[in-house]
């Protein structure tokens, strides 16, 4: 398809359409760069020694490339007075976010199927209230959050802070499976319910085969809101169970004396790699996903 | 025999909005009944009701003799084609029929047979192995037929199948729905907007307006006595010539008036004794005036006419006209000798008129 594209444009008008596709090129290199310089800095500072940190250049590449700094961010930074680095509060965040964007997408799934396709009095107005929960800032909820995760026991837990996670997610994750099942023509649900099959059963066969790109743009959506999520992770985590935010800047905040930039950047990195690493698996799914509004068939 | 579906005093409102109002219908096995009406008229929301898929508000409804007001869909028996034909689009062709039967639990073997004999009847074969995205619109349209054939319920249920499709397609799959039909003796109901499938489908025809059934009957109880004058302007086309007239009693028995812009009234009369009111809607078909030359019989009276409009339509030609303030449609021979602007002599078949009153709309005859 490209190459017949390309054969087709070079037919026309070869020179200027060329002259016009590498301009194009030029630009997008210049904004790629530009975007991609502060990474660069990062990526070059965490494998310099100290050293050559404070006598070198801010972009200049490695002299002599050292891992010594990754080794320190991963398992043997100090955040306060523990001195275990990234790697447990890493596990942490994975034990957050893996459930909470399972848990709340699943919900968001069965919720956005109910009010699209088995309308009952009142489901509009429920679903703008749960609308209305996608607006209501992380700062306002904290207090009655602390409150009722003290009376249900599982204040400064990780299921306590998966429950936080789901809860605030469930507006988002059911306002996308809404929206994406509103176009799906009800005759389908009515379809399946003459030949028999229950709510359950037509969610299962077939509304969730539908969903693949929905889902995965919930999937995308709602780990990054868990994963880069500091303030619920510092509110409601006790030491022990805090996520990988928290302790980074712990680790960036309780260094004493001397500021270990090259550590700094390495738990960064570490502390962005996963989302980065979803992005980039399913990236293209995200943008297919968000425009999919109708369904062949 | 017990009647294969009834529906007595069936109400259905949405709030205080009320869509159907006191329906009774009743068919016998193998009936092909064909619900029509314009968009609006609740006869989608009545094919709902029959399936189960609308709670009825009142009135009850039973099929092949049971009971099924309350019942949920899946128990009624029943298959239905949807007008989107509401193909699962993530399962193959084969899938997509043998669904139901999945659900229903029934073992792979009678599957099996029950898809390969289907899937002959349709000639979809080829098609087992494709998803609805990749079949044309007729072929859907194949599959969502499968789809209600393979289950053998004892009624089927067509919400407008045919409207998808384009012009050509869907009068072979008009003709082939009936070829259908009277291979299986199945019983049917069918929703359509489109008067023409109705006529050519039904054993049955329930013409709808507002919620409410305006006439039910034969294709030519419809056709020939339409009950009121909704029907009568719905039903067939072009349409009935519906002609303001008054109708004025003498020794002979009651002449029928119909003015004209600028000339003398044409004068014809009622051969049948009717008790008349004063004034009357004169109903004729265009095909019940025609060429005072070609056709005559003891019921045809002739009267002459200025024609506005000449449009030939191959087998037939329509002449228009102006009587009673009404454009009225003549149905020609095609080798007529009307022409635009000139008189020809026309015989109406009073044989054939209704005769509707003009304040209620009811028939008189």
């Amino acid at each position: 398809m490209a190459d017949y594209s390309m054969h087709t444009v070079q037919n026309n008008n070869p020179i200027g359409k060329i002259a016009l596709r590498w301009g194009l090129y030029v630009m997008l290199g210049i904004f790629a760069v530009f975007y991609l310089m502060p990474f660069f800095v990062m990526l070059t500072t965490s494998l310099k020694s100290l050293d050559e940190i404070r006598t070198g250049d801010l972009i200049s590449l490695p002299r002599e490339v050292t891992l010594d700094a990754w080794r320190t961010a991963w398992s043997g930074a100090c955040t306060g007075i523990q001195c275990e680095g990234m790697r447990p509060y890493f596990w942490n965040s994975m034990l957050i976010a893996i459930p909470g964007v399972a848990i709340s997408t699943l919900l968001g799934a069965l919720n956005g199927y109910v009010v699209s396709q088995w309308k009952f009095r009142g489901a509009n107005i429920i679903f703008s209230l749960m609308l209305f929960g996608c607006f209501i800032p992380f700062q306002v909820v904290l207090l009655p959050m602390a409150r009722v995760l003290g009376m249900m026991g599982i204040a400064g837990t990780i299921p306590g802070l998966i429950f936080v996670h789901v809860i605030y997610g469930l507006g988002f994750t059911t306002l996308f499976f809404r929206n994406y099942y509103v176009s799906i023509p009800s005759e389908l649900t009515k379809a399946a319910k003459v030949d028999g099959a229950g709510f359950f059963r037509i969610f299962w066969s077939i509304f969730l085969p539908l969903s693949i790109p929905i889902i995965v743009v919930t999937v995308i959506w709602q780990f990054t809101q868990i994963w880069n999520d500091f303030l619920f992770g510092v509110s409601f985590s006790q030491a022990g169970t805090q996520p990988v935010t928290v302790a980074l800047n712990n680790i960036v905040n309780s260094t004493t004396g001397v500021k270990e930039y090259n550590v700094d950047m390495a738990a960064a990195i570490i502390a962005a790699l996963p989302t980065l690493l979803v992005y980039v698996v399913a990236g293209k799914y995200f943008v297919r996903g968000l425009t999919a509004g109708s369904v062949k068939g | 025999m017990s009647k294969i579906l009834e529906i007595n005093n069936l109400f259905k409102s949405y709030g205080p909005v009320e869509i159907l109002k006191d329906i009774n219908v009743s068919i016998d096995q193998g009936d092909f009944l064909v619900l029509v009406g314009p968009s609006g008229c609740g006869k989608s929301t009545l094919l709902n009701c029959i399936a189960g898929l609308e709670p009825i508000t009142s009135g009850n409804l039973s099929i092949g003799g049971q009971d099924m007001t309350t019942v949920s869909p899946k128990d009624r028996d029943i298959a239905m084609v949807f007008q989107s034909y509401a193909l699962y689009p993530t399962m193959t062709v084969a899938k997509n029929i043998t669904f139901g039967m999945k659900v229903r639990g029934v073992d792979q073997a009678t599957q099996d047979e029950k898809l390969a004999y289907v899937a002959q009847q349709l000639q979809i074969e080829p098609l087992l192995k494709r998803k609805p995205g990749q079949l044309s619109g007729g072929q859907r349209q194949r599959v969502a037929m499968g789809r209600a054939l393979v289950r053998d319920p004892k009624l089927f249920l067509f919400d407008e199948p045919l409207s998808n499709l384009d012009a050509k397609l869907r009068v072979e799959m008009r003709t082939e729905l009936k070829a259908l039909h009277q291979r299986l003796g199945a019983s049917m109901v069918y929703v359509t907007h489109d008067q023409i499938e109705a006529m050519t489908l039904a054993t049955k025809i329930v013409v709808m307006k507002g919620g409410i059934i305006q006439q039910i009957g034969t294709p030519a109880e419809i056709y020939n006595r339409p009950a009121n004058l909704f029907v009568a302007d719905f039903m067939g086309s072009p349409a009935m010539n519906l002609i303001p007239a008054k109708a004025v009693k003498n020794g002979k028995g009651t002449a029928i008036q119909i003015e004209r812009n600028g000339n003398t009234p044409i004068v014809l009369s009622d051969t049948k004794n009717l008790d008349l009111p004063e004034d009357v809607i004169l109903g004729v078909r265009p095909e019940d005036i025609s060429d005072a030359s070609l056709r005559a019989n003891n019921e045809t009276q002739e009267a002459d006419c200025v024609i506005e409009i000449v449009e030939p339509a191959g087998a037939d030609t329509f002449a228009v006209m102006e009587l009673g303030g009404k454009h009225v449609t003549a149905r020609l021979h095609s080798e007529t000798s009307a022409k635009a602007g000139e008189t020809q002599r026309l015989a109406f078949d009073l044989g054939k008129v209704s005769y509707f009153a003009p304040d209620t709309g009811k028939r008189l005859n």
